[in-house]
């Protein structure tokens, strides 16, 4: 059996001037899977789904979304996707009625649904205010709900949480799972790790507008493993310390004499926190606060992209 | 066709439901021109050298068409402000016709500049202008003063469209009052300086006032003048329809782009 994919991308570049937002971006989102393209600020994220979804002509490459060329069938996109931007993409003078109402009138889809969707994304008591007096949470459910009123085969999120608060984060979450459940292809922008653990069948971690990396959610974690540190008394024990971190994780530890601390990733599971700071100890080093954590999305970039640090 | 239509009808009532929501913005638009009317009828009217009631009788057409070429500044204020809200995106990505967003921003400023053009023919009663020609062509006058506000209106929409800020739209389209100044709307063109006068004529407002004000019967139209000014009724239509043809398919483009 070959796979069908939703999402196909090949060389994807796109430029604004100076900044080259998209450079050769490669996507394959296999149909009905979620996909999580994470990435910090300024990676390119947002310009990806902007091409995707027919908002903007990329300068080369090729995409097809649900069989067709965005380029060459922008019109053919449009009819099967539905995209949930970053900033929210409804009316804020408009109450959420108004604006289910008004999409589903452009979509040809039945008034009724709109009421079902405010009922179901528990907007009723709201529908009447407008949606600027909404809270984030609720504007995002808005969005969500009007990218449902004609199921896509290709939905689109593009940080459907940030600023959001834990319960409202959730929710969404919820609802991109019901989604998925039921065949929909997803494809969602994140800057967080946990989001895309949460959601995501595979990630594609893209970096400098090209996807760095990519794999299922386990076998990232597996891949970057966990983030050892500890903070040493006086700053002329580094060295020491980073000798014994060295030994015990096998990567090279990063040293920062300011914050006198030295880390280092470590893809062994039977290491323990206690053992560091024994080994460390034992090397006539005081240890003043120790962690072994997973990496932030920053220490996973730093060490799959092999750089000393992220480009703001 | 009907695509274009069932989608301009959706976008022209999302207007109007902001209009409900937020009326302060369309009175005060309404009562702008209210005021100008009174101001200068008055104020500078009583100083001009034409008798004062007869000024008043020669104002209120081209207050009319002043008005009514407002268009370029709320379309364009509109517009700009329109544009960098993130609802756009979400038509953007909507299978539905590409011009159906401009057209129904262009459909609702039609359907607010008529029902503001009452409030000002009855000032303009009060202050003693009157119908003096026939049913039908006064009829026809209000015909022109439509399709022209639908032309400016359509100017003001590609000029917000392309314009960087709100702020900047907002600056340049507060400047377009200025228009009306350099036409025959306010004024008689005859005691400007032969160059100023030239340009004056050929502003759009002058063809259109002049048969504003011939199909009103408030006054004939001049015989040595330029050809817009001369042959009024094709100058207002030939410029509103230039305008409109040039402007409707590059703003609808610019709005496409994104």
């Amino acid at each position: 059996m070959t796979t069908t994919y939703a999402v196909l991308s090949e060389g994807l570049h796109k430029r604004y001037g100076e900044v080259h937002a998209l450079r050769g971006l490669d996507l394959a989102v296999p149909e009905g899977t979620v996909c999580g393209v994470l990435g910090p600020n300024g990676a390119g994220k947002t310009t990806a789904v902007r091409v995707l979804t027919t908002l903007t002509a990329p300068d080369s490459g090729s995409a097809r979304v649900a069989g067709c060329d965005v380029v060459r069938d922008p019109a053919g996109v449009r009819r099967r996707i539905a995209v949930t931007g970053q900033y929210a993409s409804v009316d804020g003078e408009l109450s959420g009625a108004e604006n289910l109402r008004l999409f589903a009138k452009l979509l040809r889809a039945p008034r009724a649904r709109a009421g079902e969707l405010l009922e179901q994304f528990g907007l009723a008591e709201a529908a009447d205010r407008p949606a600027r007096t909404y809270s984030g949470g609720m504007r995002r459910r808005l969005d969500l709900a009007a990218s449902l009123l004609v199921p896509p085969k290709v939905l689109f999120l593009d940080e459907p949480t940030t600023g959001l608060d834990p319960h409202s984060r959730s929710g969404i979450w919820d609802a991109v799972r019901g989604l998925a459940s039921q065949g929909t292809t997803v494809l969602l922008t994140t800057q967080y790790l946990e989001e895309a653990d949460q959601l995501a069948d595979d990630i594609v971690l893209i970096d400098e507008g090209r996807a760095a990396h990519r794999g299922s959610p386990a076998e990232l974690k597996a891949m970057i493993g966990s983030y050892a540190q500890v903070v040493v008394a006086d700053p002329a024990h580094l060295e020491s310390a980073a000798a014994v971190l060295d030994q015990l994780t096998g990567s090279a530890p990063a040293l920062d004499a300011e914050r006198r601390t030295v880390g280092a990733v470590t893809t062994d599971p039977t290491l323990t926190l206690p053992r560091v700071v024994r080994e460390i100890d034992a090397a006539g080093v005081p240890v003043v606060d120790a962690s072994l954590r997973p990496p932030t999305l920053d220490e996973v970039f730093l060490r799959l992209t092999d750089r000393k640090e992220l480009a703001v | 066709m009907s695509a274009l239509a069932h989608d301009g009808t959706a976008v022209l009532g999302r207007h109007l439901q902001r209009i409900r929501r937020a009326p302060a913005i369309l009175v005060m638009t309404q009562t702008m021109p209210i005021v100008f009317l009174l101001f200068f009828g008055y104020v500078f009217g009583s100083a001009l050298a034409m008798p004062g009631a007869d000024y008043r009788s020669f104002l209120v057409p081209g207050m009319l068409v002043a008005t009514a070429a407002n268009g370029i500044m709320t379309g364009m204020f509109q517009a700009a402000q329109d544009s960098h809200r993130g609802v756009m995106d979400r038509f953007r990505t909507l299978p539905m016709s590409r011009a159906a967003v401009p057209l129904g921003q262009a459909l609702a400023d039609l359907v607010t500049s008529a029902a503001g053009l009452v409030p000002l023919i009855l000032v303009g009663l009060a202050m003693g202008w009157r119908i003096e020609g026939a049913a039908l062509e006064a009829v026809g006058a209000f015909g022109l003063l439509l399709l022209f506000r639908f032309a400016a209106t359509w100017v003001g929409i590609l000029l917000g469209l392309a314009s960087k800020s709100e702020e900047a739209a907002g600056q340049l389209g507060s400047a377009t009052f200025m228009l009306p100044l350099l036409s025959n709307a306010y004024i008689p063109v005859e005691g400007m300086p032969g160059w100023l006068r030239t340009v004056a004529e050929w502003n759009p407002i002058s063809a259109v006032t002049t048969a504003v004000r011939e199909l009103f019967g408030n006054a004939s139209v001049p015989a040595d003048a330029a050809w817009p000014v001369t042959h009024p009724v094709a100058g207002a239509l030939l410029w509103s329809l230039a305008l409109i043809a040039l402007c409707a398919p590059l703003a609808v483009r610019r709005y496409a782009r994104g």
